[in-house]
């Protein structure tokens, strides 16, 4: 009886340890990969049109133009929807999950990108 | 491809062509008349007369003047200060000035979009403070993208389409000619054009159903309703079918704004055209890397912003668009 509520504990300790030590682990990686990106506007498109980021990692959006622009989510729900961007504003995001996020401007949807989260 | 085209549609342009008499022996004519230049094209027994700019001062006013006359302007974009347009209220005014100084007063004012340059209240109040000046107290406004920035254009239900449809979309009738205000910028789509949309292209079915093929119809939104150029997304991705519905009418006019540069293309009984922006130009098609404000050297600049003139004569069949240059 005794034992068995020994071996019990131990192994609870071992998994509670390896959790937290997981945790720590994985959101130090995070951190420490995390690679922030810019996107220009410009003549009315994205540059670059595609960015590859790791999770975690934030996109900041400049207009660079004399026109106003968007950067509009194209999935259905919007994973991300700026204001209205004049001349030399920005718009950042930060993207916490994997995935692939198709975006463009609601004013020129000419005017298209993606942001490639790994 | 795209080149080719843009290349023939220029070409045929070239006014020249056309015999001494005014008439297209080819009987079709696109003319495309840039910015700083214009064309005067009337249908007259079936045949297309096209008189270029320099040949106006020589036509018998009473020729131009019909029986209903009214004034497009377009893309004003109150708010924008760049140095393609320092005092884009200052040129909203010259136009104002321009519209009170026609031959034939307008009856009414179409504004079709892009009325302000952010959606603000300040940049629409300044429009239609400037626009109280102007001799046609009466304006017919539809949206264009910049109109409806935020909270899906409600603003600009509440101020210049009250009791319209939907988006905005509305009809009216003047001297028996029906006229129709579409919206084709709301919910555009990722890689997309223009955009009118299901509800809206029903609605149009409805409204014309019960309308004589010999009533003439004037059609009016903000982003072409034929394909300019979809590469810069100068084109209506669904305009086929609402013209599906129109060109059973006799008379068909397709006024146009969002290019900032005037341009016409007649096809059969359906004419379409594009007005200056009383704001800034724009490049033509394909000419510049992007559709952006054109900097031109400020003593130019007046001549490639106008207004546009319509003039509708019954007993000729006879209906002309001119424009006019801001200089
Ligand atoms: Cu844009």
């Amino acid at each position: 009886m005794r034992r068995s509520v020994s071996v019990a504990v131990l192994i609870t300790v071992v998994v509670l340890g390896f959790a937290v030590w997981g945790a720590r682990n994985s959101g130090v990686a995070a951190q420490g990969k995390a690679q922030n990106a810019e996107v220009k506007i410009d003549n009315f498109s994205f540059g670059p049109a595609m960015v590859t980021v790791p999770a975690g990692s934030t996109v900041t959006w400049t207009n660079h133009d004399d026109i106003p622009h968007t950067v509009v989510s194209a999935d259905d729900p919007k994973a991300f929807k700026s204001k209205v961007l004049d001349t030399d504003e920005k718009f950042s995001f930060t993207f916490t999950k994997a995935g692939s996020y198709s975006y463009f401007c609601s004013v020129h949807p000419k005017m298209t990108g993606k942001v490639v989260v790994q | 491809m795209a080149g080719k085209e843009k290349d023939e549609l220029l070409h045929d342009h070239n006014h020249d062509r056309i015999d001494e008499d005014g008439i297209d022996r080819r009987g079709f004519l696109k003319c495309m008349a840039w910015a700083g230049t214009g064309a005067f094209c009337v249908i007259r027994g079936g045949v297309l007369r096209s008189y270029s700019f320099s040949r106006l001062p020589a036509l018998d006013p009473k020729e131009m003047a019909g029986e209903l006359s009214f004034a497009q302007i377009s893309d004003s974009h109150m708010g924008f200060n760049k140095a393609a347009n320092p005092d884009v209220a200052g040129t909203l005014k010259a136009a104002v000035d321009k519209i009170n100084g026609l031959t034939v007063a307008p009856e009414f004012l179409l504004h079709t979009g892009d009325i302000s340059h952010l959606s603000k209240p300040e940049e629409f109040d300044a429009v239609q403070q400037i626009l109280k000046a102007a001799k046609p107290q009466d304006v017919f406004y539809v949206p264009g993208e910049h109109d409806v920035l935020n909270d899906d254009g409600k603003d600009f239900l509440d101020r210049f389409a009250k009791g319209s449809k939907g988006a905005g979309w509305y009809s009216f009738d003047k001297k028996g000619v029906h006229f129709i205000g579409l919206v084709n910028v709301m919910n555009l789509k990722a890689g997309g054009l223009g955009s009118l949309g299901h509800e809206q292209l029903e609605w149009l079915e409805d409204d014309v159903k019960l309308l004589k093929h010999s009533t003439p119809i004037v059609v009016f939104a903000h982003i072409p309703l034929w394909s300019v150029y979809p590469e810069w997304g100068w084109g209506t991705e669904d305009s086929a079918q609402a013209l599906s519905y129109l060109k059973k009418f006799g008379s068909l006019t397709v006024l146009n704004g969002h290019i900032h540069q005037t341009m016409q293309k007649v096809e059969g009984n359906v004419t379409f055209h594009t007005a200056a922006s009383t704001a800034f130009p724009q490049p033509a098609p394909g000419k510049a890397d992007s559709p952006g404000p054109m900097k031109v050297p400020a003593e130019q600049l007046k001549s490639l912003l106008g207004i546009t003139d319509v003039n509708f004569v019954r007993g000729q069949q006879a209906l002309g668009v001119v424009d006019s240059t801001l200089e």
